[in-house]
């Protein structure tokens, strides 16, 4: 019986093999690998806190998120009340922002999505998660002057948003080149060469992706506030289980000696 | 009627309070028949743990959603919020909520398996159609209550999701546009369509399926459990009246299931605690975008436990219409030349066959992948009359059943695969020929159950003492 299913299992795999998945219709660049260690920096993520509160939270809510929760990151509510709090004095309230949806619509094409769950929802089975997509995604940007907010992305081609962080990370220009499509000899195709720094940032490269990573865990803990709290009680769990286990199964054994 | 007791004088407490419960409701009774004199097989496999894991989990799906119900809100415009306010701010909600996201996959994944062992061991043939019949049932109810569920958080995928299956109903004749509106309520997915499925989710479908559930356990302790080798035990009694194959279902099936329920427990709990959206198959990554109905996501893919239906309704185009049409006539020839029918019944069947045919070109393929889909599910309610095979159990059957029901799974894997990805050319071949091969195994069971050499089965169940 086992062998009959491996031997269809296999043949299964290769007619599969052959069909084209949601992945590969995906498209798009490959995304950086976020580095998930900042997770567990709390340097790393009140700094993403304080880049998210001065960057971000102007245009973008994250309505589902309380401010005190930020407690969870070591601060207290003094510290965020002076330095994270700009549009309310309510430390329980939660992060909204006084964006005209019309002006918006005006200005981006559209109202800029609530960041509280961004990073979940911004993942891809094939390509990686969404801390991962956002960290590729705010490191490349570049001036592009046939956009009305004179900026693209590579991640996320004619994105609304123009490059919020630009004085981080000083201006640059994408080379791009012209190659035949190998799938069509009479088309061209553009590929990416490389980016050209026009002007310089405050930070070296090396300092903005680490100031982008940061920012990144921020987004990721706000996505799940409980996250790590989640995976520390899983082991004790798994731990628990794992011996009520051997115990249920010499109970079992006990009764069933008994069966003949 | 029961006799009134009188319990002993120098009977203890617990005794005379047992007594007292004796005479007015069967509690001993139940106790016995149920658990401690419900003689059970004792021969049970891996596959038998199945049944006791789905009773758990459906505890676990009603504890869970009767908290999570203290929380939500069934309104569009705050029904995400309250989602993620239960995430966030209910002291424990994010737990509670896993398990209840997590529970519904794993409902699925039980009952599956659980199917799949009545499938093979022919645990639906008689005297357990009812048994079989009922838990169908419970599967129709069980496919209803997660669509329903799985609007609530609003999300991205809970909407559209809504969307496309509901605008199925749409493609009935006639019908149709009034049916998808009675259950809409509405025009397009909207708070209407929420409130009524939250109402029908906590507690218009858990109703009927408490009670099925109840049916179906009541009906197998009246004709007992199959097992693997699909010998009657009760026609082996000893002299007082015992199954000698049969053990006491309590204590001997309750250790054994306590042991099933924690290894089940290590992977559902692994998953809650580790990866509670599991690669965006539990939790669709696009759910936690709030519902835009302005905004259709580039691919709508149902949640993984309805994909093998969803090929099979995508199959179901223009071209799979015309190679029925070819079935559908082939069969009738076959049945004329070959079946030996009385005049009557052959005029019947040409008559039927002209009308199907009529009625496959008439209507839209659109309706009769409605259909199919629905059919795929219909059809094994129908197991126990199609199946025709001197044997219960797949053990005693010709090898090349096996090969059969190995290609079925095969086939129902591949269609579930199918169903996730967006649409292709190969991938539609792929789920036609599923589609055909998912419905001939059952409809020509009939025919090639009874066909091959079959294995002697044995007088008592086969058993090693652990």
């Amino acid at each position: 019986m086992k062998k009959i299913f491996a031997s269809l299992c296999a043949v299964a795999a290769l007619v599969l093999g052959a069909v084209p998945s949601a992945e590969a219709a995906g498209g798009g660049i490959a995304w950086d690998k976020f580095p998930t260690e900042k997770m567990k920096d709390p340097a790393a993520l009140q700094n993403g806190a304080r880049l998210f509160a001065n960057y971000c939270l102007n245009c973008h809510a994250a309505s589902f998120a309380r401010y005190n929760r930020m407690r969870d990151l070591g601060l207290t509510e003094e510290q965020i009340k002076a330095n994270l709090m700009f549009a309310t004095d309510k430390v329980g309230e939660t992060m909204k922002v006084s964006l005209d949806p019309k002006q918006a619509k005006e200005w981006f094409g559209g109202l800029p999505p609530d960041l509280t769950v961004i990073a979940r929802s911004r993942a891809d089975a094939s390509k990686g998660s969404g801390a991962d997509y956002l960290y590729t995604y705010l490191r490349t940007y570049y001036r592009d002057d046939t956009k009305a907010t004179g900026w693209n992305n590579l991640a996320f081609p004619s994105v609304g948003m123009p490059h919020v962080l630009w004085e981080l990370q000083g201006q640059r220009t994408a080379v791009f080149e012209q190659v035949k499509d190998p799938h069509d000899a009479s088309k061209t195709v553009q590929v990416f060469k490389g980016y050209q720094q026009i002007t310089p940032g405050q930070l070296s490269a090396n300092d903005y992706d680490n100031a982008i990573a940061d920012l990144v865990a921020y987004l990721q803990w706000m996505g799940e506030p409980h996250q790590s709290q989640r995976v520390r009680l899983g082991v004790w769990v798994l731990l628990f289980l794992g011996v009520f286990t051997v115990i249920a199964w010499r109970l079992n054994a006990a009764y069933w000696k008994d069966v003949k | 009627m029961a006799e009134f007791k009188t319990a002993a004088p120098n009977a203890s407490r617990g005794e005379k309070l047992l007594t007292w419960v004796d005479n007015r409701f069967p509690l001993s009774k139940m106790y016995k028949e149920h658990l401690s004199e419900y003689y059970a097989p004792k021969n049970f496999n891996f596959w038998y743990f199945f049944g006791s894991l789905a009773l758990l989990v459906l505890v676990i799906q009603i504890v869970t959603g009767i908290f999570l119900v203290m929380h939500y809100k069934p309104d569009a415009s705050v029904a995400f919020a309250s989602v993620e306010y239960i995430m966030r701010d209910v002291p424990w909600g994010w737990l509670v909520r896993y398990m209840h996201s997590t529970g519904a996959s794993a409902f699925f994944v039980v009952v599956y398996l659980h199917m799949f062992r009545g499938l093979i061991y022919g645990s639906y043939r008689k005297p357990r159609e009812l048994v079989w019949i009922f838990g169908c049932a419970i599967f129709l109810c069980l496919m209803a209550e997660a669509f329903m569920g799985y609007l609530l958080p609003w999300g991205q995928m809970s909407y559209w999701g809504a969307q496309v299956i509901v605008n199925l109903f749409a493609a009935v004749p006639f019908v149709g546009e009034d049916l998808a509106l009675l259950i809409r309520g509405d025009y397009v997915v909207s708070d209407a369509t929420l409130n009524r499925f939250f109402s029908f989710h906590v507690i218009a479908v858990p109703l009927v399926l408490l009670g099925l559930v109840v049916a179906h356990i009541i009906a197998l302790h009246e004709v007992g459990s199959n097992n693997p080798d699909g010998v009657e035990i009760k026609a082996n009694k000893d002299a007082s009246g015992k199954p000698v194959d049969g053990i006491p279902f309590h204590p001997y099936y309750t250790v054994h299931d306590i042991l099933g329920v924690s290894v089940f427990l290590m992977v559902f709990t692994a998953i809650i605690f580790f990866a509670p959206e599991l690669g965006g198959y539990f939790l669709e990554y696009n759910n936690f975008i709030p519902a835009d109905p302005l905004k259709t996501p580039a691919h709508i893919a149902p949640v993984w436990y309805f994909t093998p239906f969803y090929s099979m309704l995508r199959a179901t185009t223009d071209v799979m219409m015309n190679v029925l049409c070819v079935v559908v006539g082939l069969a009738a020839v076959m049945a004329l030349l070959k079946g030996k029918f009385s005049g009557m019944a052959k005029v019947g069947i040409v008559v039927a066959a002209a009308a199907a045919l009529f009625l496959f070109k008439t209507f839209d393929a659109k309706f009769w992948g409605v259909v199919v889909m629905g059919g795929a599910v219909i059809i094994l309610f129908f197991l126990p009359w199609l199946d025709h095979s001197p044997v219960r159990s797949i053990r005693y059957r010709p090898t090349w059943h096996k090969y059969l029901y190995g290609v079925f799974v095969v086939f129902f894997v591949v269609l579930a695969y199918l169903g996730i990805q967006p649409p292709s050319d190969v991938g539609t071949l792929i789920a036609q020929a599923g589609t055909l091969f998912y419905f001939g195994f059952f409809l020509l069971m009939p025919w090639w159950s009874q066909i091959g050499d079959f294995k002697p089965v044995p007088d008592r169940v086969v058993f090693e003492a652990h």
